[in-house]
């Protein structure tokens, strides 16, 4: 199979179920979409993203919490990208929600009141990217000593020798 | 070594309550799981586990490592069953490519991802058998391990980080003699499974220790995030080999053993009927492995043969340049999800377009599988968390990456 190119068009993409719903209920929390090796990738508005998770699971569009992870995109500005992968059984296809963070301002809400299954991960990125969640139960370092410094999975932290 | 002393401790709330430190030296947390336990008398009243002691940074040294070099760092995640996490990452990395695999190289995976499920598991009924105080099905199920061991040394090289499937394809054709190894062990071992049941099912001590203990419900489960046999023990049918099949499982005949029950008993019947599908699927590979090559047809990205290095210049260029320089994905991100021995293993892969991965990001099943256990022995016995611990099958080394 050779690569097709990604789609961005929202007109072209507003077919798929979850993003159609999450524009009929409320067109600014989707900033851009796009549908690249099979996979659907939405970028959500990061005040909206907790409230758009629990829209997409009350209407039963998205029914587990498989993952949530980022890559930093240093020395590009915002350089977070926030990446929630949603299951649902019932269609039988991941969704990728996707939220945009400036490394100044690394703070989103927590979505831990959705979907408990969120702590752990949530406590990693914070952990490991320094990214603050608002509204976590236990917002502690979780594989670091808590009196580690820096956020090892950042761009700007070495691979290798001291700090 | 700051670790233990700078971790904050569960305060010892109410009066009568105390707190319990359990690992991460404890025989029975399968690892270095630390879980501090605040008990009142044998009632556990909360549960904080701790984890990070096995914390490598593995996905740090991912982004400095071209993406072959990756390859052998995903064994290293989940150890009882590398090529389930090499499988994982080769796929996300040739769907970033937009690669096809030929069907060879697909049903061998396949075949070999189900005999390591197959010795996953033995692991996880030997020892678990072993925390429950049956001594000696440990020795029966690690009897049948070493075969495949064997097997996997075979076409490998390895027993353990085997590194065997290569973005493309697979590192090399099985050598002579590997079928017949795999079709002989995969004849007798209906009638092991049978061994272990006979000194399992029936007997009444093992029985009573797992009824009713550690219950999950199947919300809870969704809710926690748990996937693989334990969600399915609580009830919710869902398997990715086959609802979101991969690497071609839609071509085999498989059933997914469910269960209502939810505890560890039906964790225990779900999982021993799981060895018995493998078998059926690793057979249906053997039986109808199809002929052809098992690397595809992609100079720049596999690895030329050995001989033909010997006899084509351009085999050898592109040997050197990727030996040195790697070969650039193009840029883009791809999670790929497959159905490992404890759930959904997840590979989140993004690309710049350079010869290393941007960021990989492993989606390990243990790790959410491990936020359910206090929720499965809260207001329980101590001596059911061990049996609780066994039962979600965690292995430390995917949990702290």
């Amino acid at each position: 199979m050779a690569l097709e190119p990604a789609i961005t068009d929202l007109e072209q993409l507003k077919d798929r179920p979850v993003l159609a719903a999450l524009l009929a209920w409320k067109p600014d929390a989707v900033q851009s979409a796009k549908f690249d090796r099979s996979e659907l990738s939405i970028y959500v508005t990061r005040e909206l993203v907790r409230d758009a998770c629990n829209q997409l699971k009350t209407h039963s569009l998205v029914s587990f919490f498989s993952d949530l992870t980022c890559a930093d995109f240093y020395p590009r500005e915002p350089r977070f990208e926030l990446a929630y992968h949603l299951l649902s059984h019932q269609r039988k296809e991941f969704v990728r929600l996707k939220v945009v963070l400036s490394g100044d301002d690394a703070v989103v809400e927590s979505v831990t009141s959705v979907w408990p299954a969120a702590n752990f991960f949530e406590r990693e990125l914070f952990d490991l990217f320094g990214i603050r969640f608002l509204g976590h139960p236990n917002l502690r370092r979780i594989m670091l000593p808590e009196d580690w410094e820096g956020h090892p999975l950042r761009k700007d932290y070495p691979v290798e020798g001291f700090r | 070594m700051g670790h233990m002393s700078q971790t904050p401790v569960l305060e010892g709330g109410q009066d009568k309550t105390m707190v319990l430190n359990m690992g991460p030296q404890h025989p029975s947390t399968h690892g270095v799981l630390r879980l501090l336990l605040e008990i009142d008398g044998e009632q556990v009243v909360r549960m904080v586990p701790d984890i990070g002691f096995l914390h490598t940074g593995i996905e740090k040294t991912c982004e400095a490592k071209f993406y072959q070099q990756v390859v052998p760092l995903t064994d290293r995640i989940d150890y009882l069953c590398p090529m389930v996490n090499n499988l994982c990452y080769v796929l996300a990395v040739e769907k970033l490519l937009g690669m096809d695999i030929p069907p060879r190289a697909q049903w061998m995976r396949v075949m070999l991802a189900e005999l390591q499920r197959m010795s996953s598991h033995l692991v996880w009924l030997g020892t678990h058998a072993l925390d429950m105080g049956a001594m000696s099905v440990f020795l029966y199920c690690f009897r049948e391990r070493e075969d495949l061991l064997r097997i996997y040394e075979m076409v490998s090289g390895q027993r353990m980080m085997t590194s065997y499937f290569r973005i493309g394809g697979l590192a090399l054709d099985p050598p002579l003699g590997f079928f017949d190894a795999v079709k002989k062990f995969l004849g007798t071992f209906s009638e092991k499974i049978d061994e272990y049941e006979n000194l399992l099912t029936g007997n009444f001590i093992w029985v009573d220790r797992l009824k009713g203990v550690a219950h999950l419900s199947a919300e809870d489960a969704i809710a926690m995030g748990v996937t693989g046999p334990a969600l399915r023990a609580s009830g919710v049918d869902w398997d990715l080999r086959r609802d979101i099949p991969y690497s071609g499982y839609e071509n085999f005949k498989f059933k997914v053993p469910t269960s209502k029950d939810g505890d560890v008993w039906a964790r225990y019947v779900c999982r021993i009927e799981e060895l018995r599908q493998s078998r059926e699927i690793a057979k249906q590979a053997l039986d109808g492995l199809p002929e052809g090559p098992t690397k595809a047809d992609a100079p720049k990205v596999v690895l030329p043969d050995r001989e033909k290095m010997k006899t084509e210049m351009e085999a050898l260029i592109y040997h050197f340049k990727i030996v040195t320089e790697g070969f650039a994905v193009p840029a883009g991100e791809v999670y790929q999800a497959i159905e490992s021995p404890r759930g959904e293993m997840g590979y989140y892969v993004v690309s710049d377009g350079t010869a290393k991965p941007l960021r990989v990001h492993m989606r390990s099943p243990s790790y959410a599988n491990l936020q359910a256990l206090a929720k499965m022995c809260e207001g329980k016995l101590i001596a059911d968390v061990v049996a609780a611990i066994g039962s979600i099958d965690i292995v430390l080394g995917e949990i702290d990456r």
